[in-house]
């Protein structure tokens, strides 16, 4: 068939040449098959998309400057320790532990995350807890100035008070991070804001109601920056879940389920107890406080979350989170009404405040109930769902948006096939392409509820330093955080609304004149 | 090597849907921003699991790996379709879906949370189109069908 030519090369006639390129036009078939293909995709996405083009982000980082900021860090228990990592000061041993454990577990970013953890220029001048082993911790902490391992060099050691009024006495502390129990938090930050130092608090802003008032006040004469520790405010995946519900996506939405679901002891707030903890160490009668008296108890110090005595609960300390998600997304506001309900089913271990609880708010002005549903003994998956008539949301680090098959607005595109209600609208996970490990079952829950982890320019980051960071940024700019103190009126409010409930058995109103439960 | 013209057809069509599979698999990958392997990789199991997760134990790695499947794809598909470079292509095609059948093998006693779209035992649809990719190998139609046979061509000479 081939024939040669003079050079001895092979010579391919126009037949043979055709068929070895038969091929050919059936690869136009792929490229036009491709292309149609690309084409229903961009179709599909610009009928649908164009009113889903979501392009809300948070605003971008830029980096801390201005005046050093002196820190005083009033509380060094659990969150404590946290917040004051968050804002650049680990203690050296949680620095050698992730050392470690990066170099067993390769997926284990959390010593690379710290290190490259930006310096938001602040020093930690005072410290106070009640707790020796605590204070010294702390001290500790605020000294490592380096972000060093353990035997590593150290800074300036802050000044260790025993009380957090002689700490807002001194000059050197401008602004103060208070993670204490509940019902320190009120008192503390009303004589911080009097000192003239600004304030993070821990969630719930408040312990009991009128104290609320007293906040909002003390925060608003004093001028101070005030931030309420809700860091979920810094995830990415709450600025696309608000644009999607202000473009109307999800329709009409009349109900909005949120949920704690966690069933470890941990999760329980049932916290180690230090062998070295003794009265002796303690500062008992100021933990005490506003508090009614009770005889010395280790079990009452570390865990102060299980009683009323010293907590708000699960309203106080779960729903607080899940409310103020959807208040920063759907500005609520202060329900109309409350209605809990609830018990200690699980953990019968002397605790007063219910594992198990549910409360409804109602929102009639905007047709809406929120269903808050909690328990301590199963981690069964239930979502933060907000549904609408035309579509649901799914909100956790991540966003997914499911159109309802009995939708009227997206009845035509069902029809013509354009939208299959069983698979996903829209889904939005904050920097997809990553991955990072985390590890333990309280942190894993945290983590997809958005409370641990976000990403910013694709660079996962830790919540809680956006959150201080924001603070930070606002004091230095004179302006107010996300989560102020109006914010935190409504957060405590609900809070204690669903409380309340709980207590008397009976739904509570909001006064919206008097500004008042009743 | 003589084949009747049925012989020929079939092989050839054989030929051009593995390429149109492989080379698809490919652009699809590469047209979703969104796509990675990671879910996938992380969702292992069998005796290379380790292996697997290694690849998504850094960005960086990842980054590679999800270069090289998607840009991977492409070449060994188009190079099956237009039969280029055939045999480079059918062989990288062979190991490149054992790494995929090796990454979810359907053994007894593995559970995968990713949806199969079938039951299997030991031999799945991955498996068959490995064994699919053999028998074009021994069977070539690329040196009548495809531009190997310029290659082939010239190269004797």
């Amino acid at each position: 068939m081939e024939e040669s030519n003079k050079d001895g090369k092979y010579k391919f006639n126009r037949r043979e040449i055709l068929k070895s390129l038969a091929t050919i036009p059936v690869l136009g078939g792929l490229a036009y098959g491709w292309y149609r293909k690309l084409q229903y995709d961009r179709l599909r996405n610009s009928k649908l998309l164009s009113q889903l083009n979501l392009t809300a982000s948070p605003p971008p980082l830029k980096k801390s400057s201005g005046e050093k900021i002196r820190l005083g860090l009033i509380g060094y228990g659990g969150r404590g320790n946290h917040l004051a990592r968050a804002a650049g000061f680990a203690h050296p041993e949680l620095i050698s532990s992730w050392k470690e454990e990066a170099r067993e577990n390769p997926t284990d970013h959390r010593y690379r995350d710290y290190m490259e953890q930006e310096d938001l220029k602040l020093e930690v001048t005072a410290i106070c807890d009640i707790y020796d082993i605590r204070a010294n911790n702390a001290i500790q902490a605020g000294a490592n100035i380096h972000r060093n391992p353990s035997g590593g060099e150290m800074g300036k050691a802050p000044i260790r008070y025993k009380t957090y009024q002689e700490l807002l006495k001194d000059k050197n502390v401008d602004a103060v991070i208070i993670g204490t129990p509940d019902h320190w938090h009120a008192p503390i930050t009303i004589a911080a804001a009097k000192a003239g130092k600004h304030v993070y608090c821990e969630k719930p802003m408040t312990w009991t109601v009128p104290e609320t008032y007293d906040v909002v006040n003390a925060v608003k004469e004093s001028g101070i920056v005030f931030q309420l520790g809700h860091q979920g405010r810094q995830n990415e995946s709450y600025f696309k879940a608000r644009e999607a519900i202000e473009k109307d996506v999800l329709g009409k939405i009349t109900l909005i389920e949120v949920t704690t679901n966690r069933n470890s002891p941990n999760g329980a707030w049932v916290y180690p107890i230090d062998e070295e903890a003794n009265r002796s160490n303690i500062d008992w009668d100021q933990f005490i406080g506003p508090a009614p008296w009770h005889d010395f108890s280790l079990k009452r110090f570390f865990r102060w979350r299980c009683w009323w005595d010293y907590s708000t609960g699960l309203s106080g300390d779960l729903l607080t989170h899940e409310f103020d998600a959807m208040n920063q997304i759907m500005d609520l506001g202060i329900p109309a009404s409350a209605m809990s309900s609830g018990g200690i089913y699980y953990y019968k271990d002397g605790r007063t405040v219910p594992d198990v609880l549910q409360t409804a708010f109602e929102y009639p002005e905007r047709d809406l109930t929120m269903l808050y549903s909690a328990t301590l003994a199963s981690t069964r998956k239930r979502g933060r769902v907000i549904m609408g008539h035309d579509a649901s949301m799914d909100l956790s680090s991540n966003m997914i948006i499911n159109v309802d098959r009995d939708s009227d607005r997206y009845k035509e595109q069902i029809k013509e096939g354009l939208i299959n209600p069983d698979v996903p609208l829209y889904t939005y996970t904050p920097g997809q392409k990553q991955v990072d490990a985390i590890t333990s079952p309280t942190e894993q829950y945290f983590a997809g509820r958005g409370l641990l982890y976000s990403y910013r320019d694709g660079k996962r980051v830790d919540t809680t330093f956006l959150h201080i960071k924001e603070w930070v940024d606002c004091i230095r700019e004179g302006r107010q955080p996300s989560c102020n103190v109006d914010q935190g009126f409504h957060e405590a409010m609900a809070a204690h609304m669903g409380t309340i409930s709980y207590h008397e058995k009976r739904k509570v109103y909001w006064d919206e004149g008097k500004q008042k439960i009743v | 090597m003589k084949y009747t013209t049925w012989q020929k057809t079939w092989l050839l069509i054989l030929r051009l849907s593995i390429g149109w599979h492989l080379l698809y698999e490919g652009l699809a990958k590469l047209t979703n921003p969104n796509w990675s392997s990671v879910a996938y990789l992380m969702d292992s199991e069998g005796f290379l699991k380790n292996f697997y997760e290694w690849m998504v134990s850094s960005p960086g790695i990842l980054k590679v790996v999800d270069f090289a499947n998607i840009w991977g794809l492409i070449a060994i598909g188009l190079g099956i379709f237009i039969g280029l470079f055939t045999r480079v292509a059918i062989i990288a095609g062979i190991l490149l879906l054992s790494l995929y059948y090796l990454s979810h093998p359907p053994f007894v006693g593995l559970e995968y949370s990713f949806p199969s779209g079938g039951n299997y035992l030991f031999v799945n649809s991955i498996l068959i189109e490995i064994l699919a990719l053999a028998v074009l190998f021994k069977f070539p139609t690329q040196f009548e069908y495809g531009i190997d046979k310029f290659i082939c061509k010239s190269s004797k000479n």
